[in-house]
């Protein structure tokens, strides 16, 4: 089945190409091809069970840790192939960071949350360093001033939308060139919600972000373009405007106007 | 006699009832009035009334009777006998039941005892008959007063729900009543010890040698009751066990729960779990006769002296004893440490050693510490392997490689064979099991705080 709308971006990050998800005998994902550009966000639809979120943990290798999963074809960050096997995959997930549905804050302090990514990597050398990158990492994620007097309080007493917060900041941390969200709203309430779309709004700047979302109302409020998903294909791909307005493919249209899904 | 003739019609009358009470909940009902409760609940309301007070009265009467049938015959006896001192008065009330019953008789029973065994026979019965009567009058009779209240407005389930809350009181206190009993029962005991050898002697006393003279000028009639070697020598076998124990367990656990494959984890958990399953005095025959000499003579090998009854023998043992505690439990709270946590960090660049040492264990923390500490009290607690393994000479040393004696062991030597329940060296098992007790509620009281404290922090 061919992608309705145009695959390529102008300066893009990522580039994935033919690319295909088998769990067991499952073909999750069916022959994708999507390039993922700079300082866009590309929001992915689609109804539950359609691909977006397995495909999304196809661009940080995530899918790895889940036994009988096989992806075959190419995907590619800034030129490089992140299936190679010589690739760590360490080293891609720091550059990819990723943010989860249900947000997941270690059972740590607000401070340890945010430091260890850093820790592990070694990315300061000194504990002013490793402070200034806590600072500016909350600040980013626009949750420093409402922390800033109890980073020593565990992360998992915060709200749930400010621990989602605390995750993007953790994300943030250590320097990722794209961060993926997979459906990072579905568990807040609205305002923690429209928090959350504000800061992707800001994050754009140095970042490119890819989200997953059940909500078309917030696929249409974030991103620039916008991929529809169905059964693992890919249908359409194309400006978010553009998408929303005037879809090109009945699928695509069948879904945006509440038809089904 | 009493099963057949009282039980089995009792629980059929039983069923019965629940039975009527249903059905007439739902004939009262059909005439379109809606029912209070479902109609099983005014079925069961019915069946316990009927069951309940039958049962009570039965098991009242069963803890009297004795009681009761004793004092009768006691007022028939001829007073040659009624003015006789109790224990012996007790040997002819034995005389008289066992004539009763047909059972040997202690010299030729004369007719006053006959007529007594007679009389008790006849009472027996009768109070038999007795039972049997009242029993199941009072069973119809809840069953005719309760369905009487069966109405559409009645509320069945309440009064059903109210028993039940009763029965899971019962339960609960049964339990608490029982260790109170225990703490008692050695409490008592161990203060009887405690009037013969002072408590100082016995908590701070270097010396275990618990012997009594039966004579005064008999040789070794001086006893020595000093905890001290005793309770080193519990602790260093514990320390031995739990020194193998919580590494290999804990790492068999991080393996099986985070490393190993399906197909891995699916042969050797079960396999791990046989350890547990294995009877300690077959632990202690494999201490004794493999573990021990092997140590021995691996030491001589080496230079070392070497008791063939050694604390490390017995240690090593019991640690592998314990392996399947800590593991079985650490693996279970490492898989219950949600995946999105594991998630998290290796979505950080995290590698996997560096997410379970830095996530997951301080995560599954309390767990594991749960799980450490059940393989203390175990280790503590153990008799069949260090009788076997460790010698029963009370040494004070934290050598390894000597013999060495438990608490546990010496409870036992002290307390089987034929002793008699008031010389100091049989009441001190029970200061020694008191000492235990408490030590161990000591380890279960810490590990609690530090669990909470922990968990205060991080949730």
């Amino acid at each position: 089945m061919t992608t309705v709308g145009e695959i390529r971006a102008a300066n893009p990050r990522m580039t994935c190409r033919q690319v295909n998800v088998y769990y067991g005998d499952k073909h999750a994902i069916k022959n994708v091809s999507i390039d993922i550009g700079r300082n866009e966000v590309l929001a992915m639809i689609g109804p539950s069970g359609c691909g977006k979120s397995t495909f999304l943990r196809c661009l940080n290798r995530m899918n790895d840790t889940i036994e009988g999963c096989r992806v075959t074809g190419t995907i590619t960050l800034d030129g490089q192939d992140i299936y190679d096997p010589d690739l760590d995959v360490v080293l891609l997930r720091a550059q990819v960071g990723m943010v989860f549905q249900k947000p997941n804050p270690f059972p740590k302090s607000i401070y340890d949350n945010i430091a260890y990514g850093p820790k592990i990597h070694g990315l300061a050398r000194t504990r002013s360093e490793l402070d200034q990158i806590v600072e500016t990492s909350l600040q980013k994620a626009g949750l420093w001033d409402e922390v800033k007097d109890r980073l020593k309080h565990p992360g998992t007493g915060l709200s749930g939308g400010q621990q989602q917060r605390l995750c993007i900041a953790r994300a943030i941390a250590v320097s990722p060139e794209v961060i993926l969200m997979d459906e990072p709203c579905s568990a807040l309430d609205p305002i923690a919600t429209a928090r959350i779309e504000d800061l992707i709004h800001e994050l754009r700047e140095q970042y490119t972000i890819v989200i997953v979302t059940h909500s078309m109302q917030q696929a249409a409020r974030v991103s620039q373009r916008t991929a529809f998903f169905h059964m693992g294909d890919l249908i359409e791909v194309g400006p978010t405007d553009r998408i929303f307005t005037r879809p090109r493919h009945s699928l695509t249209e069948d879904y945006i106007t509440g038809r089904f899904g | 006699m009493t099963i057949g003739v009282l039980w089995i019609p009792l629980v059929l009358l039983a069923a019965t009832s629940y039975l009527l009470g249903r059905k007439r909940a739902v004939q009262a009902a059909s005439t379109g009035v809606r029912l209070h409760s479902r109609p099983t609940y005014y079925g069961t309301y019915v069946a316990l009334w009927c069951l309940l007070p039958a049962v009570g009265v039965a098991a009242l009467w069963i803890a009297l009777e004795p009681w009761v049938l004793t004092h009768l015959i006691v007022r028939d006896l001829p007073d040659s006998y009624r003015h006789l001192p109790p224990d012996r008065l007790g040997l002819v009330l034995n005389d008289v039941k066992n004539l009763a019953t047909g059972a040997m008789v202690s010299g030729e029973p004369d007719a006053a005892l006959r007529a007594a065994a007679d009389h008790y026979r006849s009472l027996r019965s009768l109070g038999a008959s007795a039972m049997v009567v009242a029993c199941f009058s009072l069973a119809l009779l809840g069953l005719f007063w309760s369905i009487r209240r069966v109405r559409a407005d009645f509320r069945a389930r309440n009064q059903v729900e109210r028993v039940i809350r009763g029965f899971l009181i019962l339960s609960a206190t049964l339990a608490v009543f029982t260790t109170v009993g225990i703490v008692l029962s050695v409490l008592f005991e161990a203060l009887r010890f405690f009037r013969a050898v002072p408590p100082w002697e016995f908590f701070f006393g270097l010396q275990w040698s618990p012997q009594m003279a039966i004579r005064a000028d008999q040789v070794g009639s001086s006893g020595a009751f000093g905890m001290i070697p005793v309770f080193t020598g519990t602790m260093l076998i514990s320390a031995i066990a739990m020194g193998l124990a919580v590494p290999v367990g804990l790492f068999s656990a991080i393996y099986l729960s985070e490393y190993a494959s399906r197909a891995v984890r699916a042969v050797v958990k079960p396999l791990l779990e046989i350890l547990a399953g294995v009877p300690t005095v077959v632990y202690g025959f494999f201490a004794a006769l493999t573990v021990g000499p092997t140590i021995r003579h691996m030491g001589e090998w080496l230079g070392l002296e070497v008791a063939s009854e050694s604390a490390l023998a017995a240690g090593l043992v019991m640690g592998i004893m314990i392996i399947p505690f800590i593991s079985s439990l650490s693996d279970d709270v490492i898989n219950a440490v949600p995946q999105d946590l594991r998630d998290g960090s290796l979505a950080l660049g995290a590698t996997r050693s560096e997410t379970i040492r830095q996530v997951v264990l301080p995560a599954a923390l309390p767990g594991i510490m749960g799980g450490v500490l059940l393989g203390v009290s175990r280790a503590i607690g153990e008799t069949m392997i260090v009788v076997m393994a460790a010698g029963l000479s009370a040494n004070l040393t934290m050598n390894p490689l000597q013999a060495v004696t438990t608490v546990t062991v010496q409870i036992v030597t002290l307390l089987v064979g034929d002793q008699e329940f008031d010389s100091p060296k049989t009441l001190a098992a029970f200061a020694l099991g008191l000492v235990l007790f408490l030590v161990t509620l000591v380890l279960n009281v810490i590990s609690l705080a530090v669990v909470r404290r922990y968990r205060e922090q991080y949730e």
